[in-house]
């Protein structure tokens, strides 16, 4: 109807620009080598997407719907743990499982592997995936049930203590032949170990890998955002009442919610597992959606761009530019006295304070990024795109 | 005389023990303008959210075009502080309890006393999202965006909504930006956005001046024609209420105490009563 | 009788550590009918007034020492409210509760730093610290003073808020916020001593808490600090006695969790330990989310609804 040309050439950059991105990952991955200093930047982009995905699919609950969750760290956990036992190898198992009888004991990627060829372990990887977000969402459907009625900070700790719970129950010991108990679960299929040939060429994928699945995975949210769901969920989170009243069954689209937003978190347990290697309940407190609840807030509550934005500038502040604090030297001043073990913790967590005090709009407001480049291009245009894509 | 569409039985709702709409009984007729008044705090707003799933009503029933779309009556634990009539009326009735959205659905649409705008959202996504419970593709359909022509259709009928209501040249503002009098007429056209049979306005001319207040009037009349409605409202300006209205219904203290064509209700000294001494400016 | 003797024990511990969470508690409960803010620093301050005393009885005789975390402690409660919460005060409540998450972070954070994340002994109080032997077991001073001081100090807190001016003023205060503001009530004094009262207690539970267990890491105040505060939305939150009483079952309920295995073996309903203590804190959550799908206020709550 209006500006639609405006709006199709919008989405052919977007995916431009998205392909180009893909693409120059992948080629930093081929050359960047561990020994260089540069490696620091691929480690960020693999923790990075990890947690740019989580922080996105918190922001679909928190920033879209007005549902004030704290489980999201229960939800990963449930991701992380079904994909690494999907896909713990059949002659790693006894080991992984030392003191238990492990009861599962198929990979998906070494039987589809077996008869497919490295196709087939593809496939089996992307199934293990989808399953670790299919059992976050069922677990989110469960605890939805009795607790989305709940208002604000009431929801906020029951989902808080669902998380907890299902923690506590993945390290009992009764649960150790499918969980391993409080042991970690390793040696799974993991971005490291992924490897190719083209052309004669050694590929690597470790970062493409997690880059891909979070791209993928923002994408779609991105799609359900701008869908009339999307919609629905904004109007439910500006003012319930009305929403109701205008035809939006409450129960049912805060359940789309906050299943869709566990099922990403699932996923992107599964590809932290994949980054770190390991899948370990103990890492999964409430102390880790804390951090991706301050990375959403960092890049500004209801703008997608700001959550990936947030979560990047997170990753690289604390895993590698404040690195200096924690190790005697930063930006030149050498003052071993201060600047040890843990200051860059204390640095990063003022600067947080900062923004949640002084900057509450975080980085974005809750704008997005094609809205802010929008904007520089045509100032004087009508806003039309605004109003469709945010 | 036309049809019922809306009839309200022995309605009373009740909170701990202040009886808020006590046995009120309504009968709204099709393509009518109706209008409760009453005088503050009468529980004018109470009744409304009793036939819009807002409450689920102590006792009574409320049937839309002849079919009954809320039945309640007082059970065990409220018996007891129960003080209305006719409670075990209904007590052999099964309880139809619906939420707002289905009552929505159903064909009923209201508007909010302070008005209910999405205030993050632009006017054009204010109406577009009322049709949102007539999409016809489901959540993956929409959330992939294969719906394409749905979601078409649904923007067309927005578009050609606001145009008609005069509202398109603010299409693309925030809602909460409009000056009050537009924001009243966009929550207005929110609510013809969800194709309802039978509109509830709650205090459409709450802070408008006279002559905004005679032009309100005349845009109720306009879309009750235009869009086959039946018009049920809520209000205090007298003004409106007898210029419009083609039949009343007053009540003071949650009960009825006076019902009929405007002539009627004005001369009866109850009404008269009812107001006595209390301004009508709110 | 056999079983009898196997579950005291626990239960006495459950009692001690029921009234350590009550003293987090009401730091919570307060707070919350006022602000309608979970303040989830709490649990922090709660692990600093800790850290304090390890650092100060290393330096000062404990008799000083004491004193000075209690201050120190009230005064770090009083600057995170001016600093971190009062700025926000007309701001959405997530806002302030993301800033309450934020404080916590970086309490957290800072005590990492300064910790280098070890463990630290706490320095033991003589007298409280004392082994002794109620009912045939041997146990601590601490364990059974917690009970009696913590109900001294509910009785007392109960008191002035009924009795006293400022007392009065909060109890307006958290029944309408701006009406109170309106009526010359002077809000931000009210709410700091909301916080000075809340630090206080939890200082002073703090001192009780550590002397039963080895030490403090910078994590010590997560965990008892959400459980006090799931204590206080049992017993519905905004109200004291319910905080307590929320605060005693959950202490009591995750003790003998904790020693259920042995307790059903003992009872001959098992045969072999299966793990149980590992829900010892989850069950916590599983009696809030219990209580909150059933009775969503609380033991004690009072209802709301909105406003149509």
């Amino acid at each position: 109807m209006l500006d639609k040309t405006a709006e199709k050439r919008k989405n052919i950059i977007s995916f431009v620009c998205v392909l180009a991105f893909l693409i120059l990952v992948l080629i930093l991955d081929q050359v960047i080598k561990p020994t260089s200093k540069m490696f620091m930047l691929l480690t960020v982009l693999q923790k990075g997407s990890v947690y740019a995905l989580a922080a996105v699919s918190m922001n679909l609950l928190n920033g879209f719907t007005g549902l004030f969750s704290l489980g999201h760290a229960g939800f990963m956990l449930i991701g992380a743990y079904t994909y690494a036992i999907f896909t713990i190898p059949d002659k790693a198992r006894d080991v992984v499982y030392q003191y238990y009888d492990a009861s599962v004991r198929f990979s998906i990627p070494e039987k589809l592997g077996n008869s497919m060829g490295p196709f087939g372990t593809v496939l089996g990887v992307v199934i293990a995936v989808l399953l670790a977000g299919l059992a976050a969402a069922i677990f989110a459907y469960l605890i939805g049930l009795p607790v989305l009625r709940l208002k604000s900070d009431y929801l906020a700790i029951a989902t808080l203590g669902f998380a907890e719970i299902i923690r506590a129950v993945f390290q009992w010991s009764k649960l150790g032949p499918v969980t391993n108990g409080s042991n970690l679960l390793k040696s799974f299929e993991r971005t490291s170990t992924f490897k190719g040939v083209l052309f004669g060429m050694k590929l690597k994928f470790a970062t493409f890998v997690p880059v891909l699945i979070a791209t993928v995975s923002i994408t779609l949210i991105v799609l359900l955002v701008n869908s009339t769901y999307g919609r629905a969920f904004k109007a439910i989170r500006d003012d319930e009442i009305a929403a109701e009243a205008m035809g939006i069954n409450l129960a049912k689209h805060k359940m789309i919610s906050f299943v869709t937003s566990s099922f990403f978190a699932g996923v992107a347990g599964a590809s932290m597992a994949m980054v770190l290697s390991i899948a370990q309940a103990s890492n999964f407190k409430s102390a880790m959606t804390y951090e991706i609840l301050l990375m959403v807030v960092l890049g500004g509550i209801g703008s997608i761009s700001g959550s990936v934005i947030g979560s990047m500038l997170f990753v690289a502040a604390s895993e590698w530019w404040l690195r200096g604090l924690d190790s005697g030297t930063f930006l030149g001043i050498n003052a071993p006295g201060v600047f040890r073990n843990g200051f860059r913790l204390v640095v990063f967590s003022v600067i947080i304070m900062v923004v949640v005090l002084f900057f509450r709009k975080g980085i974005m407001g809750d704008r997005e990024l094609t809205d802010v480049i929008a904007g520089w291009k045509a100032k004087s245009k009508n806003k039309k795109g605004v109003t469709d894509h945010e | 005389m036309s049809e019922s569409v809306l009839r309200v039985e022995n309605v009373t709702m009740q909170f701990g023990g202040v009886v808020a709409v006590n046995n009120l009984n309504l009968d709204v007729h099709k393509n009518n303008i109706v209008s409760l008044i009453g005088p503050n705090g009468a529980g004018k707003t109470t009744a409304f959210n009793c036939i819009t799933g807002v409450y689920q009503p102590t006792n009574g029933i409320v049937e839309f075009n002849g079919k009954t779309i809320i039945s309640a009556h007082p059970d065990k634990k409220m018996k007891k502080i129960y003080q209305g009539e006719n409670g075990e009326m209904y007590v052999n009735k099964p309880v139809i309890d619906p939420t707002p959205d289905q009552i929505t659905k159903m064909g009923i649409a209201r508007t909010f006393q302070n008005i209910r705008l999405w205030k993050s959202m632009s006017v054009f996504d204010n109406v577009l999202i009322a049709k949102h419970m007539n999409a016809k593709k489901g959540f993956f359909s929409a959330a992939l965006h294969t719906n394409k022509a749905d979601e078409e259709r649904m923007r067309e009928e927005t578009f050609e909504l606001l145009k008609e209501q005069g509202l398109d040249k603010y299409s693309n503002d925030l809602a909460t930006s409009l000056p009050y009098g537009i924001q009243r007429r966009l929550e207005i056209a929110r609510a013809l956005a969800a194709d309802p049979k039978l509109l509830l306005l709650d205090e459409p001319a709450a802070g408008m001046n006279p002559q905004e207040t005679i032009e309100l009037s005349q845009f109720i009349k306009e879309i009750r024609d235009n869009h086959n409605l039946t018009v049920l409202l809520v209000e205090h300006h007298m003004d409106l209420v007898m210029n419009i209205s083609d039949y009343i219904y007053v009540i003071d203290f949650g009960k009825l105490i006076s019902k009929g064509v405007p002539a009627e209700v004005q001369n009866d000294p109850k009404v008269v009563e009812a107001y006595l001494g209390v301004s009508e400016d709110e | 009788m056999n079983t009898m003797q196997t579950v005291l024990p626990y239960v006495i511990s459950g009692i001690s550590v029921g009234g350590q969470y009550a003293l987090i508690a009401i730091g919570y409960t307060m707070v919350y009918g006022i602000l309608r803010l979970i303040n989830f620093a709490h649990g922090d301050v709660f692990m600093v007034a800790g850290l304090l005393m390890v650092y100060l009885a290393a330096a000062l005789p404990i008799y000083l020492a004491i004193p000075i975390v209690i201050a120190l402690t009230v005064l770090l409660a009083f600057i995170i409210e001016r600093v971190a919460y009062k700025p926000l005060r007309t701001a959405p409540r997530m806002s302030v509760m993301i800033s309450a998450i934020g404080v916590s972070y970086l309490l957290q954070n800072l005590a990492l730093y300064i910790t280098g994340g070890l463990n630290k002994n706490y320095p033991s109080i003589p007298w409280i610290s004392d082994q002794i032997t109620v009912f045939g077991m041997a146990t601590t001073r601490v364990t059974v003073i917690t009970p009696f001081l913590t109900i001294i100090l509910v009785v007392i807190l109960v008191y002035l808020i009924n009795h006293t001016k400022i007392g009065m003023a909060m109890r307006a205060v958290s029944r309408d916020f701006e009406t109170s503001q309106l009526m010359g009530i002077k809000i931000d004094a009210v709410i700091s001593v909301t916080f000075i009262i809340g630090s206080f207690l939890a200082a002073i539970g703090s001192l009780l808490y550590f002397s039963n267990y080895p030490g403090v890491v910078p994590t010590s105040g997560g965990m008892p600090g959400l459980k006090a505060f799931v204590a206080a939305v049992f017993g519905g939150i905004g109200s004291i006695p319910g905080a307590v009483i929320g605060a005693f079952i959950i202490g009591i309920c995750e003790s003998i969790i904790k020693g259920l295995d042995t307790i059903l073996i003992t009872g001959g309903a098992i045969t072999e330990q299966i793990g149980l203590a590992t829900f010892s804190d989850a069950f916590t959550f599983v009696l809030l989310i219990i209580i909150l799908v059933f009775k969503p206020t609380g033991l004690f709550g009072e209802k709301s609804t909105d406003k149509v």
